[in-house]
């Protein structure tokens, strides 16, 4: 090994370790910001190292795509807002996905033209890589264009589109394996790049803006695999690295997101939510009425609340409330009482959204609590919903917390159906100073001059990605309204 | 180039598993900037696409090192900023000053 080479090992071992060590520091918000600029430096010394790498012969191309890619990287990082990071996040899985694609197909072109036969466990690498690649970027550029509305975001389906998709999927299995045994079949491999590209496509065509969270993880995931199957490929072992992190993070998200929308994985795992949505339609909370309250009505319950809970919803970022809700939350908080805020996992457009929202509105991020943890606090153990259970002959007594509602919400109208919670906050008896309030994305409309948005069935799938309800303008005479209420 | 070692195998395996050990410990707080910030790391497929791009191979494999020389320099720029963007807005409740509270 000369010592370029060694150097260039080195390199990659520390940007490896700096990867870890970033991510790993994301596990505490205090840590997070710090362990993230280690690992940006993990990847300056990488790229650093490797224009050490022999076979780098002329530097013209490497230096303007390096100033091609910051000019256009930099605005994204900077001036992307923070209701539009679903679109950011997918679209630059399309970079990423884009970049192992063709450095895959390089690698192929100049394998077979150079005169060097492609081996079959490279032919494999090389597979994995261009099918998750060219899967990935037609398939996050669907979702990116689902949520930036340049497609309709509801999902579009046909007759027999599971059987056309599988075909599909089978057929590009099946050149995969064709070229497994003939390496040198140079059409069926950019066949293969097309069909994978098709099949990103098609993938996701019938799935609504409400479960783009999963797809999007799921994206993530497949990135990862395409980069650590580059590795492979080149033998490279930090792309190995990042990618199996990668990896491991977008296939975590994907099951925590999909346990949070009450689906198994395997359904989320072979693409076939979008029949599953297709179904849940129209569902209304049987037989639990919704009481609307006037915005005096809630200003009065807030401010004589002890502890309000708000469970925040994505129409709240959507009609950017959530600054106003802040504001709410410090009034409340002068006078006394205390504010959470319950966030379930699928609140928003992409795991963890709505925190990054609120924590931008300065929200403290303790206030934050995520659903296992508040579902206990809810007030169905008090005197509301559970009383009513019992007189209902249901299971939950006032002793234990009913059932944790946060669990079966409905990311789309925010956790739903309207039961327990609602019952309990407009129960005669909830003025007591003891009780706790729980404000609703409904109420916050409401508090907002806007006319509830009661119980429409809106259902997850029709909802078009990322849509701002019409005629939404945010009233600060309401505001005002409750500041007066507060002050009293 | 290369021939697939089971080197390589073991450190996908490995790295597999320290990713999960750490990942499933980051609170779904942090799940936004996490997913911005394994997207930036994966931007290290830069790494080979310099080689392609730099390498004289053939005009093919120098075009498609350049685009993706681009798309993953815009990830790795683009994904560090915007990771350390939400970050910065993460910060704790400042403590309140027992005496302020109003009754």
């Amino acid at each position: 090994m000369t010592p370029r080479e060694l150097l260039i090992q080195a390199a990659y071992i520390a940007a490896s370790v700096l990867f870890i060590l970033g991510l790993r520091s994301l596990t505490k918000a205090e840590t997070a910001r710090r362990g993230m600029q280690q690992a940006a430096l993990g990847m300056v010394i990488a790229v650093a190292g490797t224009l050490l790498h022999h076979e780098i012969l002329t530097y013209s191309w490497i230096l303007a795509g390096l100033v091609i890619g910051s000019i256009i990287g930099y605005p994204l990082g900077v001036y992307v807002p923070m209701t539009a990071m679903p679109q950011r996040i997918a679209i630059s899985h399309v970079f990423g996905a884009l970049a192992a694609t063709l450095v895959g197909i390089a690698e192929y072109y100049t394998h077979l033209h150079g005169g060097e036969p492609v081996s079959t466990p490279l032919m494999a690498a090389l597979g994995f890589e261009v099918v998750f690649g060219a899967l990935t970027v037609s398939g996050s550029f669907m979702a990116f264009s689902k949520l930036q509305e340049l497609i309709p975001g509801r999902p579009l389906t046909y007759r027999g589109q599971n059987v056309a998709n599988i075909a599909l999927f089978a057929v590009t299995i099946g050149s995969f394996g064709y070229l497994l045994l003939h390496p040198g079949a140079e059409q069926v491999f950019y066949l293969m790049v097309g069909l994978a590209l098709l099949s990103g496509i098609l993938l996701v065509l019938p799935i609504g803006g409400a479960d783009m969270p999963v797809v999007i993880s799921l994206m993530n995931s497949y990135a990862g695999l395409a980069s650590a199957a580059t590795g492979f490929a080149i033998g490279n072992n930090v792309l190995i690295i990042a990618g199996a992190l990668d990896g491991a993070s977008g296939f975590i998200l994907s099951i925590v997101m999909s346990k949070a929308m009450n689906r198994s994985f395997g359904n989320v795992l072979f693409g076939a939510f979008g029949s599953v949505v297709a179904g849940g339609s129209g569902k209304t909370a049987e037989g639990l009425t919704v009481r609307e309250i006037s915005v005096e009505d809630a200003a009065m319950q807030l401010a004589y609340a002890r502890s309000v809970i708000v469970v925040p919803g994505y129409g709240l970022a959507v009609a950017q409330a959530q600054h106003t809700v802040r504001e709410l939350a410090d009034l409340i908080e002068k006078r006394g009482g205390e504010v959470k805020y319950a966030i379930h996992p699928v609140a928003g457009r992409m795991p963890g959204h709505m925190n990054v929202l609120l924590a931008e509105a300065n929200v403290p991020y303790d206030r934050l609590v995520e659903m296992d943890e508040i579902n206990p606090q809810f007030p169905a153990g008090g005197r509301g919903a559970g009383d009513r259970r019992q007189r209902r002959g249901e299971p939950g007594g006032p002793e234990r917390p009913v059932e944790p509602d946060l669990r079966h919400a409905d990311p789309e109208r925010g956790p739903g159906p309207e039961g327990d919670r609602d019952e309990a906050k407009h129960e005669p008896g909830l003025r007591g100073h003891r009780e706790r309030a729980v404000l609703q994305r409904k109420d916050v409309d409401a508090l907002r001059g806007r006319q509830a948005v009661a119980d429409a069935p809106r259902e997850r799938g029709e909802d078009a990605v990322g849509q701002a309800p019409q005629g939404r303008t945010s009233r600060t005479s309401d505001v005002r309204a409750i500041r007066s209420w507060a002050s009293r | 180039m290369t021939y697939l070692g089971f080197i390589e195998i073991y450190v996908f395996i490995l790295a597999g598993f320290v990713g999960f050990m750490v990942i499933t410990r980051v609170p779904p707080l942090l799940h936004t900037p996490l997913m911005s910030a394994t997207n930036a790391i994966s931007a290290i497929s830069l790494v080979g696409s310099l080689v392609a791009a730099g390498s004289e191979r053939n005009q093919v494999s120098t075009i498609l090192g350049f685009v993706a020389v681009i798309s993953a320099t815009i990830n790795a720029v683009g994904g560090f900023i915007i990771t350390d963007r939400m970050l910065k807005m993460f910060r704790r409740q400042p403590e309140q000053v027992p005496g302020e509270k109003k009754p």
